[in-house]
């Protein structure tokens, strides 16, 4: 088959980083063709450089870098000479752009039929009539249930998938050559990132577009890709078609990323049925009410509904869903964070929702938690010692010994006790997840909450934190309730799994079991779901 | 949205009933007895006549009592009688209150127009020296305290110049009408109402400056530059709008207090409003006229309450008509 020419093609790139930056260059030689008809995935962990590169083709560079050399050729010209005035207009009509996050890349305060037809303002193209007809088909077009209300809604009242239908319409609306996606399906539920992979895949074809895909995911990679570009530290270390680099990866560092993608065939297990329940939560229930206020009805989202499970001791229970599934609030009712309406969680022999005050304080320290952002979760104004020593001192531990347990919890988690003056922004994403697990160990509890706690970690760094997690978990014979979105991951770590949906759990056996037979409609949804099957099998 | 507005003021009146009654003994519990001042400024302290004063005026009476009468008094829109000024306390405000309504409003509009302007330009040119100057312009007006503003203005177009007239509401005995008065009050209103305007336009050039570099960053503004917006419509419909929802709740507290708040100004410039009304009050132990324009200044507060939130749900579709 002949190849086309290429619609762009990168020679060179070289984007400089501001002074004091860890390296000179966020892009350092790139070059790479998209052509028409084809879908080019630029993989990399954070900091590889790949964002800049589909910034620097859309000439949208924040203005801290700068292109040292190489060039863009698209449509006969070289991209990076253009003055304002030529990008203005190439963007959009010629090149388009997705962005990660559909919540924040929408204008909140304009409805969406506006910010779609501003694509043909932007340009002086149509009357203004004729412009809100093209939003309403194209609404149509990307699959947007019930298009006349989605164009006169705000961003806010759209689901998230909806959400990024809308940028993707918007992006498509006057047709373009190019279409850049900046992982566009990082921030949305495993269902709704499969469909969406799929209408890109569909608009993709039926307009013979070429499109640079960024992502870090190599799941949706093996599901999207005709070509594969792996950037490492601002270079190119591997490229070739997809089935080339997945069947066959030349570089180490390709594959290392393969390797540390966590398999969807679960490792065999040993039995834990004959320990003792380290926690046993009977019929919770939660309802969040937004009061209506005095005219109106009030509001009713159930958080869970007559939840019920036992963790054993030692065992890792998975809890599965999407977003809004309810996850989170269990994690928060088993460690009373937040008050059941009604149910009963036991630590061992404590009932936890019978205390209070004192009783209930001198309980906490056997149920801990890990959280999910690891920038968020440690307070910046603190060094590292006291963040981890804080809880044993206020439970009453000198702090001497305290600061003593957190020099060793550190080389625990395998980071230098030189950490201890330190202060979190010190640190990257996963050395800040392993300091919330020493905090999490600090007070010596029985069962930890894992919420989200490696989703935001990159897949080499979560591979490592994983093997952590599981090493400290056998050799201080811990529990664990590991609430998840990524059922590779859950795959990987759990014993038994609990798939949650609208606050109830649907389906609840060992992990095995569960890949292999699963019995809920939903469940069965969410595996098919989960991108990177296809491709991958025969190389497995 | 009717339903918000009837919650709304039906919350209000609780509001100010709390209010009413908090002023009521507050007034009461400051020492002083407005009976024997007034006895005294007749020339007559017996005590028969200070009795005679206090029944009159309804103060022998138990204080709930008197409470009971002056909120009863406030539902028919009677705020009771001035005993100094002998009128009454509603007839009073009335004549003052559209006088300080021009004037606060006049300057709430000067400080908010120049005030997002200054901000709108400060965060185009950020970090220039155009930022640096409009910074030092906001903040000198900031700084220096009304009265002296007020003084030098004055000095420089009244004495000096003799553009402007230095004080009052409009030309004493000129007997204008039509639109020769109306050029007379506008003439009038200028200084006091700029004056009062600068002082608050810092707090809105230093907030719309900072929102606007704040949105500026925010992803959807990369989208408008993705669809090949040219920047003025990316810094109008984009950046400024959603910049300026911080601003609105701003303008909003200050909308209410200005009313009470333009004492000063008042007094420089003898603009016969409700400022000077309070002050003079204060100082004449006037009880209800004193009561009188504490309530209005409440109510005039719950009103623009209201109105911000109706107009912060305006240009914010994210917020519902809920409680």
């Amino acid at each position: 088959m002949m190849t086309a020419p290429p619609a762009v093609s990168i020679k060179n790139l070289r984007i400089a980083l501001p002074k004091g930056a860890e390296r000179p260059f966020a892009v350092d030689g790139v070059s790479l063709d998209l052509r028409p008809g084809k879908i080019v995935c630029v993989v990399g962990e954070s900091g590889s450089g790949k964002s800049m590169c589909a910034h620097a083709l859309m000439g949208l560079l924040p203005d801290t870098v700068s292109v040292t050399s190489g060039e863009i050729q698209f449509e006969g010209r070289d991209l990076l000479k253009l003055d304002d005035d030529g990008w203005r207009d190439l963007r959009g009509r010629r090149l388009a752009m997705i962005f990660q996050e559909p919540m924040t890349a929408l204008n909140p305060l304009m409805r969406i039929g506006d910010q779609m037809a501003e694509m043909f303002e932007a340009h002086g193209l149509l009357t203004p009539r004729e412009r809100r007809a093209k939003a309403l088909s194209l609404a149509r077009e990307v699959g947007l249930p019930d298009p006349e209300r989605i164009v006169r809604a705000y961003p806010h009242q759209l689901s998230g998938g909806q959400r990024q239908r809308a940028m993707i319409a918007m992006a498509l609306a006057l047709e373009p050559a190019v279409l850049v996606a900046d992982e566009p399906t990082t921030a949305l539920d495993v269902t709704t990132q499969a469909q969406i992979l799929k209408l890109i895949r569909n608009l993709q074809r039926n307009r013979n577009m070429a499109v640079m895909f960024i992502t870090h995911d190599f799941g949706v990679v093996a599901d999207i890709a005709d070509q594969v570009v792996v950037l490492r530290h601002g270079k190119v270390v591997e490229e070739g078609p997809a089935a080339t680099v997945f069947n066959g990866p030349q570089h180490d560092y390709t594959k290392a990323l393969l390797a540390a993608v966590p398999s969807m065939h679960p490792p065999p297990r040993a039995p834990l049925d004959d320990q003792a329940k380290a926690v046993e939560v009977i019929g919770l229930d939660k309802t969040y009410v937004t009061s209506g206020g005095w005219f109106r009805e009030d509001r009713r989202v159930d958080a869970a509904r007559a939840v019920n499970f036992n963790i054993l001791k030692g065992e890792t229970l998975g809890l599965v869903g999407e977003s809004g599934s309810g996850k989170s609030s269990v994690a928060r009712l088993v460690m009373r964070l937040i008050e059941a309406d009604r149910g009963t969680v036991r630590i061992g022999d404590t009932d936890l929702t019978q205390l209070s005050g004192k009783a209930l304080r001198t309980e906490r320290h056997r149920i801990q938690m890990i959280f999910q952002d690891p920038f968020a979760s440690l307070n910046p104004r603190r060094k590292i010692g006291h963040i981890i020593a804080d809880g044993p001192i206020a439970a009453g531990l000198d702090p001497k010994d305290a600061f003593d347990r957190a020099r060793d919890l550190l080389k625990m988690v395998g980071l230098d006790a030189g950490a201890l003056d330190r202060y979190p922004h010190e640190f990257s994403g996963g050395q800040r997840q392993r300091i919330g697990i020493a905090r999490a160990l600090a007070l010596e509890p029985e069962i930890i909450v894992a919420d989200e706690a490696v989703s935001a970690l990159d897949v080499s760094v979560q591979a490592q934190v994983l093997k952590l997690l599981e090493d400290l978990k056998s050799r201080l014979g811990l529990s664990m309730l590991f609430i998840t979105h990524d059922l590779r991951v859950a795959a990987q770590i759990c014993d038994r799994i609990a798939v949650m949906q609208r606050g109830a759990i649907v389906e609840l056996k060992p992990t095995a079991q569960l890949f292999a037979a699963p019995e809920h409609a939903y469940t069965r949804e969410l595996l098919a779901a989960v991108p990177g099957q296809k491709e991958r099998a025969p190389a497995a | 949205m009717l339903s918000f507005v009837a919650q709304r003021v039906a919350k209000g009146v609780i509001v100010l009933l709390a209010i009413v009654v908090l002023n009521f003994f507050l007034i009461r519990l400051a020492p002083g007895d407005p009976a024997i001042v007034m006895a005294g400024e007749a020339g007559a302290s017996d005590q028969v006549f200070v009795k005679q004063l206090r029944e009159k005026f309804g103060l022998d009476k138990p204080l709930p009592e008197q409470l009971f009468i002056y909120v009863k008094g406030i539902a028919t829109l009677d705020l009771g009688f001035s005993f100094r000024q002998q009128a009454p306390v509603a007839k009073l405000i009335a004549e003052r209150l559209p006088a300080t309504l021009l004037l606060t409003m006049s300057a709430f509009a000067i400080s908010l127009a120049l005030g997002v302007l200054f901000g709108t330009f400060a965060a185009r040119f950020a970090g220039t020296l155009l930022d640096t100057g409009i910074t030092i312009f906001a903040l000198i007006f900031y700084a220096m305290p009304i009265f002296w503003v007020a003084l030098m203005g004055i000095l420089l177009f009244s004495v000096t110049v003799d553009w402007l007239p230095s004080f009052g509401y409009e030309t004493v005995g000129a007997n204008l009408t039509g639109l020769a008065h109306a050029v007379d009050v506008a003439k009038h209103l200028i200084m006091p109402a700029i004056t009062l305007g600068l002082f608050f336009m810092a707090t809105y050039t230093r907030m719309t400056r900072a929102s606007m570099l704040e949105v500026k960053r925010l992803d959807f503004v990369k989208t408008a530059r993705a669809k090949g917006l040219s920047d003025s419509v990316i810094q109008r419909r984009h950046v400024l709008r959603n910049a300026l929802l911080p601003v609105v709740t701003l303008a909003g507290v200050h909308a209410g207090t200005l009313i009470g708040g333009a004492v000063i100004t008042e007094t420089v410039f003898a603009w016969p409003g409700i400022g000077r009304l309070m002050y003079d009050a204060l100082l004449q132990r006037d009880y209800n006229l004193l009561l009188g324009v504490f309530v209005t200044c409440s109510v005039m507060v719950l009103i623009f309450n209201l109105i911000t939130d109706l107009v912060y749900r305006l240009v914010d579709p994210r917020i519902e008509f809920a409680a």
